[in-house]
C-alpha cells in the first residue's frame, strides 16, 4: 500500500513513439508489412488498437493508416451474397437498408458494440482481424457462415470464419495480409435468426453471448430446424460454435424439451473459462439461458 | 524512429496547421497544442466519454483518435458549440435540471447529447430508455442521470414544439 503522504505514482496513458503513414491505395500497404513485419500494425478505426497502444500492451513501430481506402468501404449485395468492405464503421452496418432487410439479428448485434461515440469509428474488419473472444463480430461469422478475403501482394485468398479464428487473439491472417471483405450468404424466406447477449451494464462486454442462425424447413419434414448455427462469445477463449448442441437440434422443432436435451452438449461445446467477476459454472448457466432464450424465440 | 507530421485540419470552424508527433491523441492535441480545455481527459483508454468530442459532426472519443488521423476533418468541441450558441438550450436545461454538480464530465455529457439533437429532431422519436442508452459510454460519478435525461428529454421536446408551431406558422 502507498504511504498517504508519498507522492502518487501515476504512469501517463500515452503511447509509445510510433511512425505514422497513411496509405491510399492497397497496394502501398503490402511493402510497408514486408519491410516492417510484426513491427507495423494496421489502424482502421482504431477503438481497440488505440487503447492498447495507449495502455503500452502494444508498441508498433509504424502504423499504416487503412481508414481511407474507400475500396475497402461500403455494403453491396452481390447475387446471393452480402459483400461488406473491411473498414465498414459498426454505425454504417447500423444504418444499412440491406442489412436491416436481411439480418435484422446483426443490427440488433452492432447496437450492443460498446457505445455510439465508438461505432462512429470501429470497423467490422478491425473487430474481425483483432479477434477479441469476447466481441459480436467474430461469432456473427461463425453463425452466419460468413468467408473472409485476405489481401496480400500475392493476390486475394478467401477463408471461411470457421477456418480463420485459430486462438486468443489469433487469426488465419499472416503478418503480409490485410482483411479486404467479408461475405456473408444472403438469407432466405425459411431463414431463423436470432441473437442475445447478458452484460451487467450496456455497452459492456458481455459475460456471454449467442447468435443462433437455422432453417425452418417446409414440407415433409415441415417445422423442423435445420442447418442450425450456434455461436458463442465471451465465454471461452475463441468464439465458438457449439457443434453438439447444434446437432442435437437438427430435425426437431425446437421446442422446450429438444432445448433441454440439446443443452447437455453445451459443457462439452463450450469449455468456458472463467474471468475476472464469473466462475466457469456461471458462464454455463448463461450459455444455457441464452441457448434457451434464443432458440425459443425463432420464429415458426 | 521519431517523426512529426504537419496536419491541417478545421477546429470550431478555424483552420488550424500544427505539426504532431504522430502519438498525440486528439484530445491532447486540442488541449495542449490549441489550449482548449474545455474537453476532458479521464480515463484516456475509451471507458469514460469525457474527452468526447464531434469529429466531421459525429461524436468520438478524443483519447482513441489520433490527432494525425484528422487530416482535412472537421472538429469542434465544447467552445465552438458554445459559441456557436448550437445548444444555448441544452445548456440552459442541464442548468436549470442541475444536470451537473462538480461538472467534469459535462463538456463530454454535452457534445454527445448534441449528436442526439443532431440526428433524431422530433422528439417524438426518442424514449427516455434511448437517450440513456445513447449517454451510455459517458460516466458521470455525481448526478446519478436522472436529471441528465431529463434536461436531454426536456430540450429534445422543445426543439420538436418549436419546429412544430414554425410549421403551423408557416
Amino acid at each position: 500500500m502507498q504511504h498517504p503522504g508519498a507522492p502518487l505514482k501515476i504512469s501517463p496513458m500515452k503511447p509509445s513513439p510510433f511512425s505514422y503513414h497513411r496509405v491510399t491505395q492497397l497496394a502501398e500497404v503490402f511493402p510497408l508489412l514486408s519491410l516492417h513485419g510484426s513491427n507495423a500494425k494496421l489502424l482502421a478505426g482504431g477503438q481497440s488498437l488505440i487503447p492498447m497502444l495507449n495502455l503500452r500492451l502494444s508498441q508498433p513501430e509504424l502504423l499504416v493508416d487503412i481508414s481511407r481506402l474507400s475500396e475497402l468501404r461500403g455494403i453491396r449485395l452481390e447475387g446471393e451474397v452480402l459483400k461488406v468492405g473491411a473498414l465498414t464503421r459498426h454505425v454504417e452496418i447500423e444504418r444499412s437498408p440491406e442489412v436491416a432487410r436481411l439480418f435484422p439479428t446483426l443490427i440488433q448485434a452492432v447496437r450492443e458494440i460498446a457505445h455510439p461515440a465508438i461505432r462512429n469509428r470501429g470497423t467490422i474488419g478491425g473487430s474481425l482481424a483483432l479477434a477479441d473472444p469476447a466481441a459480436e463480430w467474430p461469432a456473427a461469422a461463425l453463425a452466419f457462415d460468413m468467408t473472409f478475403e485476405l489481401a496480400s501482394a500475392r493476390g486475394m485468398r478467401q477463408v471461411k470464419a470457421t477456418d480463420f479464428f485459430k486462438g486468443l487473439y489469433d487469426t488465419a491472417l499472416t503478418a503480409d495480409e490485410v482483411l479486404a471483405a467479408i461475405y456473408i450468404p444472403a438469407s432466405r424466406a425459411t431463414s431463423r435468426a436470432a441473437f442475445g447477449e447478458l452484460a451487467r451494464r450496456s455497452g459492456d462486454y458481455a459475460i456471454a453471448g449467442a447468435f443462433v442462425n437455422a432453417e425452418r424447413s417446409t414440407g415433409e419434414n415441415g417445422g423442423c430446424l435445420q442447418h442450425t448455427r450456434i455461436a458463442y462469445f465471451g465465454v471461452a477463449g475463441v468464439p465458438v460454435l457449439a457443434r453438439r448442441t447444434m446437432a442435437a437440434l437438427d430435425g426437431t422443432t425446437g421446442d422446450a424439451a429438444a432445448i433441454e436435451a440439446a443443452a447437455q452438449h453445451l459443457e462439452a461445446d463450450l469449455d468456458p473459462l472463467a474471468d475476472l467477476y464469473n466462475k466457469r459454472a456461471t458462464k454455463l448457466h448463461l450459455s444455457r439461458v441464452l441457448l434457451k432464450r434464443l432458440v425459443a424465440s425463432l420464429g415458426a | 524512429m521519431s517523426q512529426t507530421i504537419s496536419l491541417t485540419l478545421q477546429v470550431n470552424r478555424q483552420s488550424v496547421t500544427k505539426t504532431v508527433e504522430p502519438r498525440t491523441h486528439l484530445i491532447d492535441f486540442l488541449r495542449n497544442d490549441l489550449a482548449l480545455t474545455g474537453s476532458h481527459i479521464g480515463c484516456e483508454h475509451g471507458v469514460c466519454g469525457a474527452c468526447t468530442v464531434l469529429v466531421d459532426g459525429e461524436i468520438v472519443r478524443g483519447c482513441l483518435t489520433l490527432a494525425c488521423q484528422l487530416e482535412g476533418a472537421q472538429v469542434e468541441t465544447i467552445e465552438g458549440l458554445t459559441e456557436s450558441g448550437a445548444i444555448a438550450d441544452l445548456q440552459a436545461a442541464f442548468l436549470q435540471r442541475n444536470a451537473l454538480q462538480c461538472g467534469y464530465c459535462t463538456p463530454g455529457m454535452l457534445v454527445c447529447a448534441t449528436e442526439l439533437l443532431q440526428d433524431r429532431p422530433s422528439a417524438t422519436q426518442v424514449s427516455r430508455t434511448e437517450i440513456r442508452e445513447h449517454i451510455s459510454g459517458n460516466y458521470c460519478r455525481c448526478t446519478g442521470y436522472e436529471a441528465i435525461v431529463d434536461a436531454i428529454e426536456e430540450t429534445l421536446k422543445s426543439r420538436h414544439a418549436t419546429k412544430v408551431f414554425a410549421k403551423e406558422v408557416a
